[in-house]
């Protein structure tokens, strides 16, 4: 009799509810990515002007000579602007390879032949990117805020501009929902990452150029609307209770985000499949 | 993984040789204008069961249509008696797919794959760590399992894939095409693994494979499939039968009249090379091991020369021909 016997025995044990895939598929896809150095690098990279506005917050609140630096409202959209750049090659590089790759593998037929619904892969895939964004967004702006009042030893800041918790919060989710169904629509169209990647890119910039264009061709700012970034940034200035800077209405821009997101769910629900049919 | 919101598995439910695993009722399956599957019907019974057909008969189609990823544009489809368009989450928890082409999460090591593939099955993370290592060296991939699946050779990559496939330990294993890529010494081995499972291990499976020794090795029972229809079905032993004789046969002369003739003396004959073609000889048509007298006696009266004459055994390979009418 072998001491251990190392063929196939059935299982005993229990097994989880369908339903719960989704927290799997989002876990070893962050997982996958914090594995790399160069990320992880880019993340503190990412909590650099943090480091930055924490000290401008310790030096204002402690030192009343440098009160002319003290933050204000607009100082968190400020630090929100500061992280588009973050946000982008984060997007990037956790997005561009989150569908793509799997179809390069022949993965998606594993994966749904498993207990799982297409809807929960997307939202698995959508976690690992929209994690990361409000890891370099959210994060550290509600976190400015709580150190503020750390610093300065009173709410009175706070209680002044309350609404900062909320627009912090809203204008965050907004944009990551935005990029992370726009980029993971683009990631299904292709079995290439890094076509993805220019892809990406190539639609951020060719709309921001088309909208610069007519600019100078029709002098008002009324066609922001053609931009994807102009849209965000729209939406996110009305949030923050500041002066929309074009002139094209809010609601207009945030029609177009909502439809983008539309589009993307609808190229998503159409790509992700388990079996490729071409007739 | 939560594991206070679990579902035990120690009451495993087994199947009775006559309840169908599998009920097929009029499917229909249509990419675009081409019928992939028609209105078939049929029953896979528990155990082993072959899904045989040549390429494009509808074999991997229809298992794609049992795991949910095409709807059929009719008919109905149950698999242990719970309806695939009803229940595709609790019917897949109970499926294995071990997939026609190659297929991984990319960046991962087997162990973790395999591993991952099992919490995605509903397996707590030590348990699915745990299963992945014992079915790695189930396969055969116990030195290997640390290794990127990526640089694993095909062989490898099919047993790769039946891994993935018995991790969460299912009632129903879909093989399609299992052997594909691999060398004479591991198709083998392979088919070695999978009549362990159907035979011993008490997994029903369905292979699904136009290789008829594949079949023929692994399993009991038959599906004979031809452009999207069923055209057989049955245990093999059974579909072989009724009891006759089988002889390769080669002639010289005018063949097509000592075809008909041997028809007409209730033999049916298959094609198999450019000039051997098998003879089946049922038992009603010669008594008393006369076969291979009547057959000479036809040639004799046909004017035709016998070059060779020698006893086989009904193979699936007869079957198979028979039920797709290549006569």
């Amino acid at each position: 009799m072998p001491i251990h016997d190392q063929s196939y025995r059935r299982y005993a044990g229990g097994k989880a509810m369908p339903g719960q895939a989704w927290t799997v598929i989002a876990r070893a896809g962050m997982v996958g990515v914090l594995r790399k150095r160069v990320f992880l690098g880019l993340l503190l990279l990412g909590w650099s002007p943090f480091i930055f506005r924490a000290v401008q917050i310790y030096l204002t609140t402690n030192y009343p000579q440098m009160a002319m630096f003290a933050p204000t409202a607009e100082t968190f959209r400020q630090f929100l602007e500061q992280q588009d750049f973050f946000v982008f090659v984060v997007t990037i590089y956790v997005g561009a390879g989150l569908i793509s790759n799997d179809r390069r593998a022949n993965a998606l037929q594993i994966y749904l032949a498993k207990p799982l619904m297409r809807t929960e892969y997307i939202f698995g895939k959508a976690a690992i990117l929209f994690g990361f964004l409000l890891f370099v967004t959210m994060i550290p702006a509600l976190l400015l805020l709580v150190l503020q009042v750390l610093f300065a030893g009173s709410f009175a800041f706070v209680r002044k501009n309350f609404f900062l918790f909320p627009a912090i919060t809203v204008a965050t989710v907004l944009q990551s929902v935005l990029l992370t169904f726009t980029m993971l629509a683009l990631s299904s169209l292709s079995k290439s990452a890094r076509y993805v990647a220019i892809l990406y890119t190539g639609i951020l910039f060719f709309t921001s150029a088309v909208y610069h264009a007519m600019l100078a061709i029709t002098g008002s700012t009324r066609v922001s609307w053609i931009s994807l970034s102009a849209n965000l940034a729209q939406v996110v200035d009305v949030i923050f209770r500041l002066k929309p800077r074009y002139a094209t209405p809010w609601p207009v821009s945030l029609i177009v985000i909502l439809g983008l997101v539309a589009l993307s769910i609808s190229v998503l629900e159409r790509r992700v499949r388990g079996v490729e049919v071409v007739t | 993984m939560d594991t206070s919101n679990v579902i035990t598995t120690r009451e495993r439910p087994q199947s009775s040789p006559d309840t169908p695993v599998v009920l097929l009722d009029n499917v229909t399956v249509i990419y675009g204008s081409n019928r992939a599957l028609k209105e078939v019907s049929g029953r896979f019974g528990a155990g082993a069961v072959g899904l045989l057909g040549p390429n494009g008969a509808g074999k991997s189609t229809l298992l794609k249509a049992l795991l949910g990823f095409i709807k059929p544009a009719a008919g109905r489809m149950t698999v242990f008696n719970l309806d695939v368009a009803r229940h595709p989450l609790e019917i897949r928890a109970r499926i294995g797919y071990m997939p026609e082409s190659d297929g991984h999460i990319p960046g991962m090591n087997a162990v973790s794959f395999v591993a991952y593939c099992g919490q995605l099955a509903g397996l707590p993370a030590v348990d699915a760590m745990q299963r992945a290592h014992e079915v790695l060296y189930y396969v055969g991939l116990g030195e290997a399992r640390y290794r990127n699946v990526e640089t694993y050779s095909t062989g490898m990559k099919q047993r790769i894939k039946l891994a993935q496939a018995l991790v969460h330990d299912p009632d129903l294993l879909f093989l399609d095409e299992p052997t594909n890529g691999m060398d004479p010494k591991g198709r083998d081995e392979m088919l070695e693994l999978i009549r362990d499972l159907g035979h011993n291990k008490n997994v029903n499976l369905i292979l699904s494979s136009h290789l008829l020794p594949d079949v023929e090795y692994t399993c009991d029972d038959v599906v004979v499939m031809d452009k999207g229809q069923v055209a057989a079905q049955g245990p093999i032993a059974q579909l072989k039968g009724p009891a006759g004789r089988v002889f390769e046969l080669r002639i010289k002369g005018d063949l097509p009249s000592f075809i008909e003739a041997l028809h007409a003396a209730g033999m049916e004959c298959t094609s198999t090379d450019e000039d051997v073609m098998r003879v089946f000889v049922p038992d009603g048509a010669a008594r008393g091991g006369k076969d291979q007298a009547m057959v000479f006696g036809l040639a004799a009266q046909h004017g035709v020369q016998v070059r060779h004459l020698r006893p086989s055994i009904p193979t699936l390979e007869d079957v198979f021909a028979k039920a797709l009418g290549e006569q």
